[in-house]
Order: structure tokens, then C-alpha cells, then sequence
């Protein structure tokens, strides 16, 4: 009887174009390029939601509507959302219609996929409400489940979302924290009382996110009913199988030709056709299945890279300057009452940012390289402290006239 | 299977003014550590390496395997052509200053040339490895005497050492027929491997890249300098390398104004000598930062080490660098780098900042990223350390073996 949960993460960040020390002080608009080159946020959502969203959810679409047993869920985040609306409404318009069916959830977080719960709990908890007022906004439903950045957790976060009303979060199953345990079960955050824990269950979530076209893996070529086969193995053997992944992977991260829509359109069926899978969002296996255990996870871990914990964004010098910069500023900025000002740091917080300054296995060039806009993590770095630099003078600018103004 | 080698080269520490003695040094001995037997001929103007130190320090690491022995020529060669001369030949007084140099350079490659011919009669080899087109003659006589394989290591084009701008045709002459002539052909980076496909015409399967290496003893103790100056808060930006049109001191120079306009205690030590210094100099007074561009000539030894350990940024702007040895001396020594993306020295470092030598905006934007943010100097030190360990001789040698048994 394992539940299959399916969670598909949506997210682009606003990338800052190249900005140079000259610009500091003359340039306010940091996100705004318009080259050719990766760092064109318009550019780049057009893509992506050209090779990916929108295929994607047509295909989504037509599986809901001919199983309706066929669940998922998504996290879109605040940043997604708006570029969505800005640069490609009928995007929106397909996932509003995948929302309509009822078989389909909207999961929380916060709104500019940002590492906020690691620096300010306020900020944190500011960004999770602005985030789910965009949810009502476009989808007129109410996030009961959160799931924080790139699966970000530790016992902290558990009792921090339980505080604030969700029934659930999500997070990775990783190894060093399960060790015999089985992530297709429910858990119970050490010191929690309320809220339940969906565990990744990576091994099968990544058969699709990362090896499915992969040549040197002894599951290639992977098709729907070898899939499904190992999700009903797991019968008997737990309630639910989480799988979590990039909903970029359809059609981004793997393209089209490695007939990953293909297999997706057969997946439904395919696991369906054992009599005793089915589907369901977070909030049903929340609502079904009882949590068979405590769980504690004392350090921070993460869906990210081998390592599963934070070193993603915060393993070097550079990475953990900038961002602790940008959350010392948090009182000046915001006692500006400046919208642009609040908006430009909050955008800045964008846990993408630090992720493109990791140098971790760079010189290697593996994904790091591969999900990196900028020529190096250095490029990366560079951009972000100057436009850090003229946020500040823009800030004390603020100051100047108030102080001005109240004389 | 060991090889005997016989090697034509132009220079060998300490006897050398420029990265290309360096390269054959830390060659020959990992070459010898692999088991090849080197017979290393230098002409004589460069000075007896048997006696001193280079001898011991062979003779130490070079134990139980190969072996280098030295032979010298008669010849009054300099390693490196001023492009002060080669800019002159487009001058009024050009056609004499040419036929001079001419006279004097070329007469003596073809001395070099002669006396390899009798060497390469008297001993035995198996291969013959020649570096740079001053000994590209020599490897060919030496190939036409004993017929033996012919393999050019090419360090610097004439269109490197030129900037591209009045490349010398004698030069280039022989530089293409050699090429042309040899078996094998070795570039120090893909970036001179696609100079050599596109300016000489050569197909590029008759060449292979071999990347140069760092010798890790470049990097060792000394008296630390310049610690008042870096007391008093200055950050110090060091230039190494000759003062000529193929380094670009001049967007250094240009980069430095726009540095010192936002970060006015920044420092800027050019190290080295050439034909462009009193221009760089008069470029200095007239753009007013004299007080903050020092030029110290040429240096080595304990001197470039402290300098480079002093150093907050290493800038290598050069206008073509086929490879550019200087930036892993100063990582080597702690001091993280700037390098022109004309260069080869890239293809090998991913925790570098890289820039077009042309772009000094980008390099003065950079260079105070750098200067402003700790963080930032301390990942590029600690990734560049790690990373340069890659970057070593040995694994140059095994290229070269392999390249070797291609023909034997």
C-alpha cells in the first residue's frame, strides 16, 4: 500500500547582471540584464518555461484529469511567482488549472527562497506570510505544509513552522540522520507536538532528477513500469514513498530527447496498475498515516549535494561574508521604509546567490559549474558585494535626507 | 623504457632573465626523475650551470634515475628580443636597427645551429627535444645529422612576444619551417596550440599541449619585506615579469589610476625590466600616481619570494601569454592572482579572477574587490593552494615521455 507523494519544487531566482564597481552609486537596478547571457532573468524564464513548465503541465494536466487518483504537489516560490506573472502569464494560467482539478497542493515557503531561518526568525517568518499571500492571491488556497528552502531542516525548524499553524514539513532522508530507518514513513520532529515529517526518499527521487539519462547507470534506459515496480518493492516496507525533486528536471535538467516526458506520461498509470499504490498530496499522508517515531536532527541538513547539509552556500569565506553582510543590514534597511530598498535587500537573500559563489568541487565542473550563470563563483561574488556596497549608500542616503526632513 | 634525450635550450636559472629558463629547468629534472637521460645543450653566453648549485641540485634529485649532463656552445645569444627593436624596424631608422639585429641575432642561431650539428655527431640519443626558435635550427641540424626524431617545444610565439605588432618575418620564417620540418610538436597551453594552428598553419594533430608546471620549493622562508608599508594599512599589487609590449604593463598602469581613484591606499610594484620601463614610468608621472607605483627592476631570488609573500594581489595583464609561469609563483607563495584571459596559465587555474588584458575597467574592478573584501582573498589563497598542486611538473614529464614514444 505505499502512497506515492510527489512534490515538484518550482523556483528561478532574480540572478544580478554583471555590476561593476563603477556602477556603485550610479546604478540602482541590479537585476535587469538584458544580454544575451544567462544572468537575463526574462530570458532565462522564457526558457525554461518554454522546455519545461509549460510541456510539463500539459502533460500534468491530462494525467489529473485521466486518473483522478493522480495526485502532487508543488512549492512555487514568491520570486517564481512574480517572474511568472511579469514575463509569462499563460505559465501561471497552466499551473492555476493544474490547482483548479483539487488534486493538486501548494506547499509553503518563504517567499524569496532565501536562507532567512538561519539568520533572522523574523525576516523568516515576514517572507513565509508574504509568500503565502501570494498563494491565496493566485491559487485561492492556504498552505498547510511547509517545506523551507532546499529542504533545509533541523528540530529548530520543525517547532519554529509548528508555532506558526502547519501540519507538516518537509525534508531529505538523509542518511547520517536516518541511519536504519526507513525515510517512507512519518516522523515526528524532536520536540514537536503537532507536526508530522515527510522524508525525501532520495534514492528514488533521484533515479529520475539525476540519473535517468544517465549512460553508466545500471538502471539506464529507465522506463515507467521498471519505476513503478521499485515503488510497489517498497510495499509492506513503509506508507509512503516522497518524491521530491526540481520540477525543472522535466525538460531542463533532462531534456525532452532523453524521453523523460515520455516516461512521466506513463508513470501514473504504471504505478497505479498495482492494486495497492496510490497517490497523495503531503497534507493526506499527513492525515492518513501516524508518525511511527521521533526524529532528531540537531544540524542543519538539506537536499544539496552529496554532503546533504549547508556547505552548498555557506562553505567558504566568500559565501558566509556576504551573507552575513546582508542580514547585518536588516534593521537600517528596513527602518528606511523604502520599498524599493526592502525589496532589492530581500531579493539579495535569494539562497541562489551564495549557491553560485560555492567553490566546492568547482574546479572539478560538476553541477555547481553547470547551474552557474555567472564565468566563476568569484564573478559571482563580485557583483553581489558591489551592489551590496551601493544598497548601503543608498540606505545611508535614506538616512541623510530623513535626518534632514526631521530637522 | 628510459630515453636519451638531447635537449637545445637558451637559458637555465640562474642564468636566466624570464619564465622560459624556469620551464626547462623544472622539465629536465622531472624528466629525470622519470628515468630520462638528458643531455642538455645551452649556448655559452649564459654561463657555466656545472659548476654551483644547479649541478648539486641534480645530482640530488636525479638519483638512482636519469641523468643531465650540460653541454655549451660559443654563441652571444639573448634570450629575449627588445620589442623596442622590433617596433624600430617600422621607423625611419628601421632597415638599419633591422639588419643589425639581424646580423648580430640570426648569425648567431645559425652559429648555434652549426655547433649542434658536431654534438649531435659525437653523442648518442635517441631523441632530439629543441625549446623555442632560438634552438629550433640547432634541433633541425642536429635531426638532419642523425636523423633522429625531431620534437619543438614551443614556450612563445613571435606573435606573443610582439603583441601581434611587427612580428619579425626572419623569426617567423624560422619558426614556420621548423615546425613544418619537425616530427612532434609540444605547446605549453591550447591557447598557443590554436596560435600555432592558425598563424603557422600547422594541423593540430601534430601537436600536444603539455601544460608547465610549479616547482614547490618556489615557495620557502625569507626575512618577511615591506611590513612597515602594510602596517600603515596600504595593499600592495605586484606586477613581475619584463617591462615589454607582450606583458602589458600599460593596462596595469591604467588599471592602477582607477584603483587608486576609489582605494587610495592602494600600492602598486612593478618588478622587472624592459624596454617599455621609462615609458611606463612617464605614464606614471603623467596620470599623477608616482607616489604609489614603485618600480623596483629586475629581482629574484629572496627578493621576488618576499615580494610575493608581501604582495595582497598578483596582476598578470599580459596582451599574449602562452602559458605565464609568475601567477603560481605567487600562489605558490600565498598571494592570489589576476590573470589575462590571453594566457594559458588559465586553462590550468579555476580559483584565479580572470580579465582581457584590454578590459581595465574589469581589472581595476577586480583588483578592488579584492583589496576590499578579505573573504575574497582568503578563498582564492585557499582554493588556489589546493588546486596547485595539480599543476606540477611530473605529470608535464609523463606528457612529454608519451609524446616521445610516439616515435620510438
Amino acid at each position: 500500500m505505499p502512497s506515492v507523494c510527489f512534490y515538484f519544487q518550482v523556483h528561478q531566482p532574480y540572478r544580478l547582471k554583471n555590476y561593476r564597481v563603477f556602477d556603485i552609486g550610479n546604478n540602482n537596478e541590479y537585476f535587469n540584464d538584458d544580454s544575451e547571457r544567462d544572468v537575463n532573468n526574462k530570458k532565462v524564464l522564457l526558457k525554461v518555461a518554454r522546455k519545461s513548465y509549460l510541456p510539463t503541465n500539459a502533460i500534468l494536466l491530462d494525467l489529473l484529469r485521466a486518473h483522478p487518483d493522480f495526485k502532487v504537489s508543488f512549492s512555487l516560490s514568491g520570486v517564481l511567482m512574480e517572474q511568472l506573472e511579469e514575463y509569462s502569464p499563460e505559465t501561471m494560467i497552466s499551473f492555476q488549472k493544474l490547482v483548479e482539478t483539487g488534486q493538486v497542493e501548494i506547499l509553503s515557503e518563504t517567499y524569496f527562497h532565501s536562507l532567512s531561518f538561519l539568520y533572522s526568525k523574523d525576516e523568516f517568518r515576514k517572507q513565509v506570510e508574504m509568500h503565502k499571500e501570494r498563494v491565496r492571491y493566485f491559487f485561492g488556497v492556504e498552505p498547510k505544509v511547509f517545506r523551507n528552502t532546499e529542504l533545509i531542516y533541523n528540530n529548530d525548524l520543525a517547532r519554529e513552522v509548528e508555532a506558526m499553524g502547519f501540519k507538516g514539513v518537509l525534508s531529505e532522508g538523509a542518511d547520517h540522520i536516518l541511519g536504519w530507518r526507513s525515510p517512507n514513513f512519518l516522523y515526528k520532529p524532536k520536540g514537536a507536538q503537532n507536526i508530522k515529517l515527510l522524508l525525501k526518499n532520495y534514492r528514488l527521487s533521484d533515479d529520475i532528477a539525476f540519473r535517468f539519462s544517465s549512460r553508466d547507470w545500471d538502471g539506464y534506459p529507465l522506463d515507467a513500469p521498471t519505476f513503478a515496480n521499485w515503488v510497489s518493492a517498497v510495499n509492506g516496507n513503509g506508507n509512503v514513498v516522497n518524491l521530491f525533486m526540481d520540477y525543472e528536471t522535466f525538460g531542463e535538467h533532462q531534456w525532452e530527447d532523453t524521453g523523460i516526458f515520455n516516461f512521466l506520461k506513463h508513470l501514473p498509470g504504471e504505478i497505479l496498475k498495482h492494486p495497492d499504490n496510490n497517490f497523495v498530496t503531503p497534507s493526506e499522508a499527513i492525515d492518513r498515516y501516524p508518525d511511527v517515531a521521533e526524529l532528531d536532527v540537531p544540524h542543519f541538513i538539506s537536499w544539496a549535494d552529496v554532503e546533504r547539509d549547508l556547505s552548498a552556500w555557506l562553505s567558504n569565506p566568500i559565501q558566509r561574508d556576504a551573507i552575513s553582510k546582508l542580514y547585518a543590514l536588516e534593521e537600517k534597511v528596513l527602518s528606511t521604509n523604502d520599498k524599493k530598498i526592502i525589496n532589492d535587500w530581500r531579493r539579495l537573500q535569494t539562497s541562489d546567490h551564495f549557491y553560485y559563489m560555492c567553490t566546492k568541487w568547482f574546479s572539478d565542473g560538476d553541477v555547481h559549474k553547470y547551474f552557474n550563470p555567472y564565468e566563476s563563483p568569484y564573478e559571482a561574488f563580485i557583483s553581489f558585494m558591489n551592489v551590496f556596497n551601493d544598497l548601503k549608500l543608498r540606505i545611508a542616503d535614506r538616512t541623510i535626507n530623513e535626518t534632514e526632513y526631521l530637522v | 623504457m628510459s630515453y636519451r634525450v638531447l635537449m637545445f635550450g637558451w637559458e637555465f636559472p640562474p642564468h636566466n632573465s624570464g619564465g622560459l629558463g624556469t620551464a626547462c629547468f623544472g622539465l629536465t629534472r622531472a624528466l629525470a626523475d622519470e628515468g630520462t637521460d638528458i643531455i642538455f645543450v645551452l649556448p655559452k653566453k649564459i654561463g657555466d650551470v656545472r659548476s654551483g648549485r644547479m649541478r648539486v641540485l641534480f645530482a640530488d634529485t636525479a638519483t638512482g634515475a636519469g641523468t643531465i649532463t650540460f653541454t655549451e656552445v660559443e654563441s652571444a645569444l639573448v634570450p629575449y628580443a627588445t620589442s623596442e627593436s622590433y617596433m624600430l624596424s617600422g621607423s625611419e631608422n628601421g632597415d638599419i636597427i633591422r639588419n643589425l639585429y639581424s646580423r648580430t641575432l640570426l648569425g648567431e642561431v645559425k652559429n648555434y645551429a652549426l655547433r649542434a650539428r658536431q654534438i649531435a655527431r659525437k653523442e648518442q640519443f635517441d631523441i632530439i627535444h629543441a625549446h623555442d626558435w632560438l634552438a629550433f635550427l640547432a634541433g633541425i641540424e642536429a635531426k638532419k645529422v642523425s636523423g633522429k626524431p625531431l620534437i619543438l617545444h614551443v614556450h612563445a610565439t613571435e606573435f606573443d612576444r610582439t603583441g601581434g605588432q611587427g612580428v619579425n618575418s626572419d623569426v617567423y620564417d624560422i619558426e614556420k619551417s621548423s615546425m613544418e620540418y619537425a616530427d612532434h610538436i609540444i605547446a605549453v597551453s591550447n591557447y598557443t596550440k590554436q596560435q600555432i594552428v592558425r598563424q603557422y598553419g600547422i594541423p593540430s594533430e601534430k601537436i600536444t599541449v603539455v601544460h608547465n608546471g610549479i616547482d614547490p620549493d618556489f615557495r620557502y622562508n625569507v626575512i618577511p619585506r615591506l611590513q612597515k608599508i602594510k602596517k600603515q594599512k596600504n595593499k600592495i599589487v605586484l606586477f613581475v615579469g619584463r617591462i615589454t609590449i607582450q606583458k602589458g604593463p600599460e593596462y596595469f598602469v591604467r588599471a592602477a589610476k582607477k584603483v587608486l581613484e576609489r582605494y587610495p591606499n592602494a600600492l602598486f610594484i612593478v618588478s622587472g625590466s624592459g624596454d617599455m620601463e621609462r615609458q611606463m614610468m612617464t605614464e606614471v608621472a603623467y596620470l599623477g600616481i608616482s607616489d604609489r607605483v614603485i618600480f623596483t627592476g629586475f629581482l629574484r631570488g629572496d627578493d621576488l619570494i618576499a615580494l610575493y609573500q608581501a604582495a595582497d594581489l598578483f596582476v598578470m595583464p599580459s596582451v599574449s601569454e602562452p602559458f605565464g609561469i609568475t601567477p603560481l609563483e605567487s600562489i605558490i607563495n600565498g598571494t592570489p592572482v589576476i590573470v589575462s584571459k590571453q594566457s594559458g596559465v588559465s586553462e590550468v587555474l579555476s580559483h584565479a579572477l580572470k580579465v582581457d588584458f584590454w578590459d581595465t575597467d574589469e581589472m581595476a574592478n577586480k583588483i578592488l574587490s579584492v583589496l576590499q573584501n578579505d573573504s575574497l582573498k582568503e578563498t582564492l589563497r585557499e582554493n588556489g593552494h589546493k588546486e596547485i598542486k595539480k599543476v606540477n611538473w611530473n605529470s608535464a614529464a609523463k606528457k612529454c615521455v608519451a609524446v616521445y614514444s610516439i616515435f620510438l
